[in-house]
């Protein structure tokens, strides 16, 4: 039987919701108007004040905000509540410029850990479970989100962290962990590991696992399956919103449930910024309907998705969104051509290899070039040199039929390619440009 | 009574195969026998050892990725020309492949050709049948 951690939120009718979403975007409006002047002034630029924002259907007329705008009000800049009402910040791992710091008060830490609960619950989590929590604890995010998401469900909660790897397998087994909690890449890993240590899915009594903060494909899911024993659920989430969280994956994984009794979500154009019809794809948007402390209106995720709010068979009446295709930040463009890595990941996966790989790209001759190194596995490797290379062609032609493009694949030895234990670096980009 | 082959995958990249080979050195595995096929990108090492499990056992926990394979050993007489031909000659009526070959040195101070072919037993049985006593694991491990 399907449960739910906040039926009533989670099964409300449409009118209802509508409601709720209502009454808590006019507060919220004036909440950041009152509170934030950056935004203040973004607003007056466009000639709007709260008094314009009378439902949700008002919402095309505020102003958008980008990470350009988070780096430029770095630190303070964003920040709607005295700080003697903060009790936190998280950080942005910050590859490229400034980090982004976001800050919550304890009525902010408290939904986005509602949040959790929601997605852990979905997963199956009731108070009987026992939850390793995987994830890395500090400025980032999944650490602390799900953990304290664990709490509110009432598992025992196992605040491992990432790393360790032979630890983590141990706690798994000895503690009875069922539920674990941590990044895609990482998961694969830890199955990987069992293997090498000779256990079977079946010695370890996990039985679901909840696995965000990068993209993932489908195929990927099916072998961290495979390799754990367990039902792979997808989380999705960002540091400025709150955390993992802000949407979460049911048992009928067709798409995430979107937590918008928090999180009002908008599709939208990349090019024009209009507001696209429920079904088209476009970028992700999101207005944070609740915290007070970092309280984004209209946040430009970059990440590239459809919504529906198709009936779904779980019962809850959550608007779903589906895997975004890749955040724009991730793609790469190879000779003029989009190139997302979850592309590369799913040709890997179909041709029998591990998602054990990394892009190289350069410029030779003013050509862009792509290199995918893969590594070797026990299970693709032969005493027969001729079908190794006609794997790596089968390698070749799948990803030019996938992108379009053609790729040199190098094979390399296993576990020659960096892990890192929080994100996996995968791309390699040597252009200068 | 064929032997047992280690395929060991190596990037083709320098001191790749020193690498290999030091490991094994260093545990006292005494290589017999070594041949080598390349690519552009990768190559695969092909040896006959005294210990095979104790080198596959070391090779995988030193993270290189390993097969083990049947290949049949072929004495060639010294004094005998035209022994090479006689044998690719015998398996040939028999229709078997070859898939490639190599020589190594036993410890009976004969040569030996390393043969991987489509089907070790009947190529054995074939060999046999014509007077041609293939070399068992033991032509590797004494010492
Ligand atoms: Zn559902």
């Amino acid at each position: 039987m399907e449960r739910f951690f906040h039926p009533e939120i989670e099964c409300a009718s449409r009118e209802e919701m509508t409601a709720i979403q209502n009454e808590k975007l006019l507060s919220q409006v004036k909440h950041v108007w009152e509170n934030v002047p950056y935004y203040r002034k973004k607003m007056e630029e466009k000639g709007v004040t709260p008094d314009d924002i009378k439902s949700i259907d008002d919402m095309y007329k505020l102003p958008f905000l980008s990470k350009a705008d988070l780096r430029e009000a770095y630190p303070y800049g964003l920040l709607g509540a005295p700080l003697k009402d903060c009790v936190r910040i998280h950080s942005t791992s910050g590859t490229t410029g400034k980090r982004v710091v976001a800050f919550y008060t304890q009525d902010d830490i408290d939904l986005w850990e509602d949040c959790c609960a929601r997605a852990l619950t979905a997963a199956g989590a009731t108070e009987e479970d026992v939850c390793q929590v995987s994830y890395g604890f500090g400025l980032f995010t999944g650490g602390a989100g799900l953990n304290g998401g664990s709490h509110k469900v009432g598992c025992l909660t196992i605040p491992m962290s990432s790393g360790n790897t032979e630890r983590q397998i141990m706690f798994l087994r000895d503690l009875s962990a069922t539920i674990i909690c941590c990044t895609p890449s990482y998961a694969a890993y830890l199955g990987e590991s069992m293997k090498e240590m000779g256990l079977t899915p079946d010695q370890i009594p996990l039985k679901a696992g909840i696995f965000g903060a990068e993209a993932w494909s489908e195929e990927m899911r099916h072998s961290i399956e495979e390799t754990l024993g367990i039902k792979a659920y997808d989380i999705y989430g960002l540091t400025e919103l709150s955390g993992p969280g802000v949407s979460f994956e049911c048992s009928e994984q067709t798409g995430m449930h979107i937590n918008e009794d928090h999180f009002l979500a908008e599709i939208i154009d990349p090019d024009t910024g209009e507001v696209l019809p429920e079904g088209t794809e476009g970028e992700l948007v999101f207005t944070s309907l609740d915290k007070k402390a970092f309280p984004l209106l209209r946040y430009r995720t970059k990440d590239i998705c459809v919504l529906s709010r198709k009936k779904c068979s779980c019962g809850r009446t959550l608007i779903k969104m589906a895997k975004p295709r890749g955040r724009s930040d991730d793609m790469l463009i190879i000779r003029g051509v989009n190139v997302f890595p979850s592309q590369i990941e799913t040709v890997l996966l179909n041709n029998g290899y591990q998602a054990n790989y990394q892009i190289i790209i350069d410029r030779i001759n003013n050509t862009d070039t792509l290199d995918v190194q893969v590594e070797m596995t026990p299970e693709m490797f032969t005493d027969d040199i001729g079908e190794i290379t006609a794997r790596q062609k089968a390698l070749v032609d799948g990803l030019k039929s996938m992108l379009g493009l053609k790729a040199k694949v190098t094979l390399v030895a296993p576990k020659s390619i960096t892990r890192s234990e929080g994100k996996a670096v995968r791309v390699i980009d040597r252009r200068k440009i | 009574m064929s032997v047992k082959q280690i395929s060991i995958f190596v990037e083709n990249k320098p001191g790749k195969m020193f690498e290999m080979t030091e490991i094994l050195a260093a545990s006292k595995i005494n290589l017999r026998g070594l041949s080598l096929a390349e690519t552009e990108g990768f190559g695969i090492v092909r040896i006959l050892v005294d210990d095979v499990y104790k080198a596959t056992t070391l090779l995988k926990d030193s993270g290189y990725v390993n097969k083990i394979s049947k290949v049949v050993l072929v004495p060639l007489p010294e004094d005998k020309p035209g022994a090479l031909s006689e044998v690719l000659g015998i398996l040939n009526e028999e229709k078997i492949n070859i898939n490639y070959m190599y020589a190594v040195n036993g410890d009976d101070n004969m040569t030996y050709m390393v043969l991987k072919v489509n089907d070790s037993n009947a190529a054995e049985l074939a060999l046999e049948a014509r007077g041609i006593h293939p070399g068992d694991q033991e032509v590797l491990t004494q010492v």
